[in-house]
Formats: C-alpha cells, structure tokens, sequence
C-alpha cells in the first residue's frame, strides 16, 4: 500500500473557473455580488427595488438561478435592464461553469455591475465560489435570529449582511440585535444593512453601500473575495 | 444537499490522479474539512458510497477529518483553535486575530495498492 499526498481542492476544477471569472470581472471593471439567503428571505425583491432606483443608463446585469421556472427573471427584467435566468433543473446552488456559460451572451465591457441571486439556499451556494467580489448574505425577520449561528459558514463568508422585511419587526418575536451580534459573532468584520423592500426604509444605506462597491471596482479596486 | 456533488468530485479527482498510474487500486481517500465549509460528513459518506455504487471501486473508504477553526492573533502571533466563535487571543486577551483554517474542503491523501503480491502482503499488514 502507497500513500500519495493530495494537495488540492475538493472543488479545485469550480475553484479554476471562479479565479478565471474573477479576473475576468477585475479587467472589464464589473461589480460582481452573489445574494444568498434561505427561499423566500426576498433576494429578488431587494433586487426589484434595486433596480427600479436606478437610472436607465445605468449598465447592471442579473443572473438569476432557480431549481424551476422563469418566475424571477420575468420579475426582474421589467425594470429594462438585462436579466437571464438560470435553471438548474434541480442543483441547489449555482456553480462557476454556469456562470461562465450564460456570461457568453453578454459583453463584459457593457457591465459595471452584475447581479448573481443565488439559489435560496442557506447552505450549499456558500461552498461554491462564483467569481465574485463579494458574498451578500440576507436573512427576514420572519426566520430565527439564531440563523448566523446555524448556518455560520454562509456569514461567514458574506462581506455583507442584509437584514431583509424590517417593516415586519413591530409584528414578529425578532430581536434585531440580537440577530446582528451573531452574525458579528460568527463574522466580526461583516457590515450590516437593515432595510424593508416594502417600505424602502433603509433602502439607501444599501444604494449607497452599492455605489461605493461599484467605485472601487471601477478603480480596479478590491475585487478579490476576502474569505 | 451539495454533498452528493462533492462526492462525484472526489471520484473525478481520483480518477485523474490514477489515470497515470496503471494497475493501482484505490482504497482509501483523505479529506480535511473545515467546520465552516457546510459541509456534512455523514451526508458525504452517505453519498460518497452511492456514487462509488457499481463501479470498479465499490471498497473505496472515505476518510473525512473535521478541522476546527484556527486563527491567529496578530499582536502575540499565538495560534489557537476557535471555541464557540470565540475569536478572543486566549494568551493575550487581544481581538485583533485572523482565521488562518476552518472553511477548508481539501483533499489530504490517497492510498492506493498496485496489482501483485507486494500489495497483498502490505495489505496483511494493515
């Protein structure tokens, strides 16, 4: 019997083409954000009212991934800019090579911002790097403020953590702070964005945590995933 | 959920490290995974020997290590494992600290047997 030492990756071949992306990203200048949550947390509402702020000219694109239907690209795309939607037919997380495949209909040097709305899944998509500059995780009110300390992996590796439907706070057992001292728990450095699609209260700390996202990247900024 | 893809993986990341190598049999496959890769082992084995299910390598054992968290502090340079997410320096007390291992999903090992009677006797060995 013969061991032979293995130093690589589980993922590595996922690994290759995320690092091919994220170059791609840094040269052409693209903001690439990857939404994660549970189902139904309202990634693709933060994103419908993100997208209605925006001027026409604005140059943002959006891959939207779901095990079936077309529901959320039919959603998003009625506010003028480009949207594809990826289904994967019954994988619960997208991966970089579908990523790569539906980016070839697109032209890089057109996008500033692009948009990945994970599958909702609090688990597996954080396994898989996309490529992107940074993970956004949001989690509603309606769910648990234990969620970042039973799902550590996903807040762990969010830069961002959007606290989602906070127009419901006055009506749900949700301690805020609660939620937000273990996601900092789990993650010291996370930053933390409370807001409500709803009544676009606290809307604009996330435009603006955007927009400053985007100037880095335009600068060629840090556009490699911290963790 | 994802596990069953990360076993199909690990068999693809196997079979090219023996692609070179004729005549060798895998038996058993290291990993090391972190307690921040959401990953599961008892799913992954589960899955692990349903991919390996019909094929030339049904005995192939998977051997997956949990790693605890790990950081460094950046004032004393101590490392210590992370207990609770507690990421305080225990010798110093200080906060300023970094994660230095815990959301691994690495392969570690392979162990493998080549045909003939030299692997028979090291297997009697075992």
């Amino acid at each position: 019997m013969e061991r032979l030492p293995l130093k690589q990756k589980v993922l590595s071949e996922n690994q290759i083409i995320a690092e091919s992306l994220r170059q791609r990203f840094k040269e052409h200048g693209v903001l690439c954000l990857n939404l994660i949550s549970g189902p139904g947390s309202g990634k693709t509402a933060l994103l419908e009212r993100t997208l209605a702020s925006f001027d026409p000219a604005t140059r943002v694109c959006v891959l939207t991934g779901d095990i079936q239907t077309d529901n959320d690209a039919r959603r998003l795309a009625q506010y003028g800019f480009p949207v594809q939607q990826i289904t994967t037919g019954g994988t619960c997380h997208l991966d970089g090579r579908m990523i790569e495949k539906h980016l070839a209909a697109w032209n890089l040097d057109e996008i500033d911002l692009l948009f990945i709305e994970n599958v909702g899944n609090l688990v597996c998509p954080s396994s898989y790097d996309l490529g992107e500059a940074s993970k956004i995780v949001l989690l509603s009110v309606t769910e648990g403020e234990d969620k970042p300390l039973k799902y550590p992996s996903i807040f762990f590796k969010s830069d961002l953590f959007v606290l989602t439907k906070v127009d419901l706070l006055p009506y749900v057992p949700f301690d805020a702070k609660v939620a937000e001292a273990n996601a900092r728990l789990v993650h010291p450095g996370i930053e933390i964005v409370r807001a409500s699609s709803t009544t676009e209260g606290g809307l604009d700390t996330w435009l603006a945590w955007l927009k400053q996202r985007m100037a880095q990247a335009r600068q060629g900024g840090p556009a490699v995933a911290g963790r | 959920m994802h596990e069953l893809s990360i076993a199909e993986s690990i068999l693809e990341a196997v079979r090219k490290e023996l692609a070179s190598r004729s005549g060798a049999r895998p038996t058993r496959v290291g990993l090391r995974i972190g307690e921040l890769a959401a990953v599961d082992v008892d799913s992954l084995t589960f899955c692990f020997e349903a991919v390996l299910r019909g094929t030339e390598w049904e005995n192939l054992v998977l051997d997956a290590r949990v790693c605890a968290q790990r950081r460094i502090c950046n004032d004393c340079g101590s490392e210590f494992a992370v207990v609770e997410y507690n990421a305080t320096c225990p010798v110093c007390s200080g906060g300023n600290t970094r994660m230095i291992g815990g959301d691994e999903l690495d392969f570690d090992y392979l162990e493998v047997e080549t045909d003939g009677t030299a692997s028979l006797e090291a297997k009697g060995t075992e």
